[in-house]
């Protein structure tokens, strides 16, 4: 009998194609999504070295970060060109493109899932370090500068080190209306923004074996937010019913005693809904909460950049912003979180609300059971899948100064637009500020009986 | 790429987590090529609210020009994996970082492409900054895998020995990659 294995040695081992002794391991990887942003470059490489494509049909494009979503959205000249030169190269080497407008269009990590490309066991990296999200599906899955896109787009392979094993553990059981977005940044807070660094993390605890595969998506999606490579959830029969498959994926899981390199435990025992105070995902306090005392230079710094004093209670701050939309937040499970809350109440006049689907999929899925309807009545605006204010490249931008609540990932200063200042939170969260034109505990509005609530076992 | 000795006065930004996007904000991110990027590197640290420079910015203070390394705190260049932070610096002239620890897809591009990703011991990263700070000169020599300051013994820093070949000697991944190519091939062909 072998010894034990954890989830990402099976597939680490399932994938070397060579490990000569001194060198990184040559890797071979089962999907490739790529982009708009991180690809010309790559293809330009190609060009210089007259190479092709190894294999255009492990190889999945989409135009997301800089498409628009407001019906009569202008581009950018320059950003026009990104997606001509994508569309160019994806025509010239076979690649399948889901251009920006096409019933299969989205965000990179909403399609990919969506048609059932990503499966576990495989490998599967994006020049783009949300990638992470696809470990959800018991998949090893990270992100890759643009050298590396052009190394699998030529060899189908990478050059990797073998990452550390890194177990986190959820304990306790959170409390109502916290979904997997609270669940990641209370976790990102307890271990910091490089508490993963040089680690795969494998996810585990009873709350995150009762997460649907969405919500573990967004937990997958942050891992990048604690610094790992990536993250990974095992495969069970949540995973199966996703494929409609009553097949056997559970040699996709770690072998009972198999041994992790690090363990982090997350105490997650009666946790509040999360939202963050500063300019990194760990700074992070319960939405009843207060801005804590900087404990050093960088936390004082944040606050600064955010206009925030010690002390203020989060309730106090009033937005003018909410972005409901992202990799993180932007599936179908999000947008109907946001809707039961806005559904037959009104945004705080003065809140611009920004609701921006995942995908075209997720679109339809939502305008079928009337949530454009809802955001709408809501006095939110319905809009075009993309990135929009996650990454601010299409004109979806957070004014100077001003406080936006977003489901997005990341709060770095500029992140929504020069001098924005975000405050992360889950859907919910979100829901419940646009209506009250403040930070807003969601727990205060009518009960919320949404599935895949990880208190919901 | 040839990587030799730097040896050079130092940018100071010791803050800790400084992330892809203020190294390069994304609407820099526009182009197809690589180039021409460092004009815009910490664009939204180095502009004032009105779009003039910060005069205070250690980037645009005058003993800057001409500086090769930059010396960061600690988890340099966290967040997205857009190589243009890489890209960015190293037009601006940047040819090494110096910081207690790095965020793990930055230091993979930044080897991929020559920029130098040195993590030195706390005690000695904070020894060097306050050289660095006194606008001491330093020098990075990539072969012994040392920092070197005036009055200060050599501090290590160790690179992965295959990116460190690949900098000494002018390999090339890709074309390692294309040496196994028959691995490669016969691989896919035992693949369902
Ligand atoms: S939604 Fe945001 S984090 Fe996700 S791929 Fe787009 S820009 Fe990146």
């Amino acid at each position: 009998m072998s010894n034990p294995r954890t989830l990402l040695d099976k597939i680490w081992d399932a994938h070397v194609v060579v490990a000569e002794a001194g060198c990184p391991a040559v890797l071979h990887i089962d999907l490739h999504l790529i982009h708009e942003v991180t690809s010309p470059q790559a293809f330009a490489e190609l060009d210089r070295r007259a190479m092709g494509v190894r294999r255009p049909d492990l190889t999945l494009a989409t135009m997301d970060h800089s498409t628009p979503t407001a019906p009569q959205g202008r581009m950018h000249p320059d950003s026009m060109r990104q997606l001509v030169r994508l569309e160019a190269n994806c025509e010239r080497h076979g690649i399948e493109l889901h251009r920006s407008g096409d019933p299969g269009n989205g965000i990179v990590h909403v399609i990919a899932p969506e048609r059932r490309r990503v499966r576990p066991g495989m490998t599967v990296v994006c020049g783009d370090s949300h990638t992470s999200t696809h470990g959800a599906f018991a998949a090893l899955a990270f992100g890759i500068g643009t050298s590396e896109v052009a190394h699998v787009l030529a060899m189908q392979c990478l050059l990797q080190h073998k990452p550390q094993s890194m177990e986190v553990v959820f304990q306790g059981r959170p409390g109502p209306a916290v979904t997997a977005k609270d669940l990641a940044l209370a976790m990102i807070g307890q271990i910091t923004p490089q508490g993963g660094t040089g680690a795969v993390i494998e996810y585990r605890g009873e709350c995150v074996e009762a997460l649907g595969m969405e919500a573990r998506m967004t937990l997958c999606n942050m891992s990048i937010e604690a610094g790992a490579r990536a993250g990974l959830v095992a495969a069970d029969k949540v995973t199966a019913a996703w494929f409609h498959h009553s097949g056997d994926f559970r040699h996709w899981r770690s072998d009972p005693g198999a041994r992790f390199d690090r363990i982090a435990q997350v105490n997650v025992d009666g946790l509040a809904p999360q939202v963050t105070w500063g300019n990194q995902p760990g700074m992070v306090a319960a939405v009843d909460g207060r801005v804590p005392q900087p404990t050093d230079a960088t936390e004082a710094r944040a606050l600064a950049y955010m206009g925030l004093r010690a002390g203020v209670a989060l309730r106090d701050i009033a937005i003018g912003h909410v972005f409901i939309g992202s990799c993180t937040n932007a599936r179908i499970t999000d947008l109907r979180a946001a809707a039961s809350l806005l559904r037959g109440r009104r945004v705080a006049p003065g809140v611009r609300v920004l609701v921006v689907p995942g995908s075209q999929a997720v679109k339809r899925q939502a305008e079928a059971e009337g949530l454009d309807r809802v955001f709408f009545d809501a006095g939110a605006q319905w809009r075009q899948p993309g990135c929009s204010m996650c990454i601010a490249m299409n004109g979806d931008v957070v004014p100077p100064g001003e406080f936006c609540v977003s489901t997005s990932n990341r709060n770095f200063e500029g992140r929504q637009g020069p001098g924005a200042r975000t405050l992360l939170a889950s859907p919910l969260t979100a829901a419940a500020s646009a209506i009250a034109g403040r930070v807003a505990d969601p727990r205060q509005f009518a009960p919320v009986m949404i599935e895949e609530l990880p208190h919901a076992m | 790429m040839r990587c030799e000795a730097i040896v050079s006065r130092c940018v100071c930004m010791p803050a800790a987590n400084i992330d892809t996007d203020q190294i390069i904000p994304a609407r820099f991110l526009r182009g197809v090529d690589c180039h021409g990027l460092g004009e815009h590197l910490f664009d939204g640290l180095r502009r004032r609210r009105d779009g003039t420079p910060d005069p205070y910015f250690p980037l645009n203070r005058a003993d800057a020009r001409g500086a090769r390394i930059l010396v960061a705190g600690r988890n340099f260049g966290c967040g997205s994996s857009r190589e243009h932070a890489v890209w960015a610096l190293m037009d601006w002239g940047i040819r090494a970082v110096i910081a207690p620890t790095f965020a793990d897809i930055f230091r993979a591009n930044a080897l991929k492409k020559g920029l130098l990703p040195v993590a030195l011991a706390e005690a000695d990263w904070i020894r060097l900054l306050q050289s660095a700070e006194a606008s001491q000169p330093v020098r990075v020599d990539l072969n012994a895998e040392t920092v070197h300051v005036a009055g200060h013994p050599a501090m290590a820093f160790a690179v992965d020995p295959f990116a460190r070949r690949c900098l000494l000697e002018g390999m090339d991944e890709l074309g390692y990659l294309l040496g196994h190519l028959s691995a490669i091939e016969a691989f896919e062909q035992g693949r369902p």
